[in-house]
């Protein structure tokens, strides 16, 4: 088996012949790795997802999961894979157990092979003292679990989790997340995820590609991303109202300096060597440093990095919004 | 790593998990259950029999018209009498009471095809209740989509035709059983069965009743199959049913509507649907129209499901 469990190329996705939401997206997801798509609510992430999982048809491009074209061997695709949607898709009326042999049929296995699996899974995902309780009194990580132990009930060689955690609190979140782990190592799976949560893509994921309006912009391990910011970020903040910048790059080692009204950012390789030089630089000059703080860069920096903005503010369709709702909604509930 | 466990799932599996699905839903609500069977209930019970349209036609109903007494030349009698006759008015008023009486369940008879309002409603009470309950049940993938089960759905190997069918088969189902309470309820209240009547009739009933719901059904499934809200489908069917109704044979025979109106309720499959249950239930069986009304039921059928189907699958393929 080749090494590329997932390959897309140049995948695209136009609805309504003038909204690109996936535009020319190529990447490949390699065996046994957790690759994570990271981006705002609207980056494309659901849609790819959806084209990966042949919910949707591509406009453009190809991909082909374990070898199996999405398109034109849709159904061997759907055998092979696993699928956890954003939206809690267990039937509220039926029971977690009843859940999972309806998943079991859809994917048509043995009455006999499903039972010992959804034990089996329940038992995994700690629900089995629940199994014959309605859905709908479950609370919202219990649910999460519930449709990571479903998409995991015809064994798939590769799962696609769609932001497995929103709307959970933090500790949810974090249980959560162990879940998803212990299940991996459980079944060795090859899962591709997105999030928009960078704590999440910082923990989870083996390789994060960082998507925006629909176009991938970076791909590489977390740690990787870190480094490419050349790495720890100084700020200072001093008194007198004269640009420094220069003084700041005469020292030396320092790869950028940005200044936003008396606020300047430094990249440095060493951060905690590079600032008392600063603030002696600044000193002889007759400079007064008022502010000092060094940060080792998180994926947030990455962000703001390759897209110019936080993740945080971004617009939101009114759809998205709406079944967002709905599932945060049922995530609160109880 | 040879976990390669490949199962293909059949089509029949898959359609009866889904339908299983939708029914074991329906029957963990028994309100919405008993309020289904309500409505058609109160309109049977309330309408159909304060409607006593029989009851016009009561002898008590004429009133105290003065009748005057009638004289007869006594040489028009038989054999011939000298002299006038006198037939005093109470006599005469008598003989017109029974006469109008008679007449009266002749014009029923005629109207109605059966001498009681009430089993002529009940009937088209059973076919109101089927197509609600067929559009409604076929609306219900819009929630299917909104919270996500539908693309779900789509993500596994199941039988795209599966997914189409088992709402149809729900939409049947469950119409079906409605129609059965309702048939039920309207024998205790006092429908009237034809001579013509056996059980194997039933039989017939509910194929009738499946094909208007297989057309019915498909048709709103690929209405509502795009839309994300519940809102535009339920206005959509309360503006067409009772349009629907009226310019049907439900409440009265078309032969006495206007004749553009005719026009609407001979294409109203709703019209054929009552027409076969009347037949099979309280009418003296006529096999030709019997006929007519299931050639009709099934053309309506099978186009409106190719057209649904057709439209709902290329929906699941986008």
């Amino acid at each position: 088996m080749s090494d590329e469990v997932i390959v897309a190329n140049k995948l695209t996705k136009i609805f309504n012949r003038n909204l690109v939401a996936v535009d020319h997206v190529s990447f490949n997801v390699k065996d046994g790795e957790i690759f994570g798509f990271l981006g705002p609510n609207g980056a494309g992430k659901t849609t790819t997802i959806n084209m990966l999982t042949t919910v949707l048809k591509p406009t453009e491009g190809t991909a082909s999961v374990l070898g199996y074209d999405i398109v034109k061997q849709a159904n061997r695709v759907r055998e092979v894979i696993g699928v956890v949607p954003q939206e809690y898709t267990a039937d509220e009326d039926l029971t977690g157990y009843e859940n999972m042999i309806l998943c079991a049929d859809l994917y048509g296995i043995p009455r006999d092979i499903a039972r010992k699996r959804a034990l089996e899974l329940l038992e995994l995902v700690e629900l089995v003292g629940f199994k014959d309780k309605r859905v709908e009194t479950y609370s919202g990580g219990m649910r999460r679990r519930l449709e990571l132990a479903c998409g995991l009930i015809n064994r798939p060689k590769v799962l696609f989790l769609d932001e497995p955690t929103l709307g959970l609190d933090v500790q949810t979140r974090a249980a959560t997340w162990s879940y998803i782990k212990r299940l991996k190592k459980e079944y060795d799976m090859t899962i591709f995820m997105t999030t928009h949560y960078l704590e999440e893509a910082d923990t989870l994921c083996d390789r994060i590609a960082i998507i925006d309006h629909g176009k991938i912009i970076v791909v590489g391990t977390p740690s990787e991303l870190k480094d490419s910011i050349g790495g720890d970020i100084i700020t200072i903040s001093i008194k007198e109202n004269i640009d420094v910048t220069e003084t700041i790059y005469s020292i030396g080692n320092v790869k950028e300096v940005k200044n936003e009204n008396g606020t300047y950012w430094i990249k440095a390789e060493k951060g905690e060597v590079l600032a008392p030089l600063i603030v002696e630089a600044l000193w002889r000059k007759g400079y007064t440093v008022t502010k000092l703080s060094i940060t080792e860069p998180t994926l947030n920096e990455v962000y703001l990095e390759y897209t110019g903005r936080a993740i945080r503010d971004i617009k939101e369709s009114r759809e998205a919004i709406r079944m967002q709702r709905i599932t945060l909604r049922r995530a609160r509930a109880r | 790593m040879s976990r390669v466990d490949e199962f293909h799932p059949s089509l029949i599996r898959g359609l009866w998990a889904l339908t299983l699905r939708e029914l074991k839903k329906w029957l963990k609500d028994p309100v919405m259950l008993v309020m289904f069977i309500l409505q058609p209930l109160i309109w049977m019970g309330l309408l159909g029999k304060s409607m006593n349209i029989q009851g016009l036609f009561l002898s008590g109903n004429i009133g105290n018209i003065s009748i005057p007494s009638i004289q007869v030349p006594g040489s028009l009698l038989n054999p011939p009498v000298n002299g006038v006759i006198t037939i005093p008015s109470i006599i005469i008023s008598k003989q017109l009471q029974e006469m109008f009486s008679n007449i009266g369940l002749n014009i029923m008879q005629n109207t109605f095809g059966v001498t009681d309002y009430f089993s002529y409603m009940a009937v088209g009470m059973i076919s109101m209740i089927v197509m609600t309950t067929t559009m409604f049940s076929g609306m219900s993938i819009v929630w299917d989509r909104r919270l996500g089960f539908l693309n779900k759905v789509i993500s596994t190997p199941v039988s795209r035709t599966a997914i189409i069918f088992a709402k149809i088969l729900n939409a049947t189902f469950r119409a079906i059983f409605q129609a059965t309470v309702i048939l039920a309820l309207a024998y205790i209240l006092g429908l009237q069965v034809s001579p013509t009547f056996t059980w194997l009739n039933i039989i017939g009933v509910y194929a009738a009743i499946f094909l208007l719901s297989i057309g019915l059904s498909s048709v709103f499934l690929a209405f509502s199959i795009r839309s994300t809200r519940m809102e535009r489908p339920m206005q959509f069917v309360s503006l067409i049913t009772m349009p629907l109704m009226f310019a049907s044979n439900v409440f009265f025979p078309i032969s006495l509507m206007p004749s553009w109106m005719q026009i609407i309720a001979r294409v109203n499959p709703l019209t054929y649907l009552t027409d076969a249950i009347r037949q099979l239930t309280i009418l003296p069986l006529d096999p030709s129209t019997l006929i007519i009304d299931f050639t009709y039921l099934s053309i309506f059928a099978l186009v409106l499901a190719t057209i649904g189907i057709i439209l709902s699958w290329k929906y699941l393929t986008r």
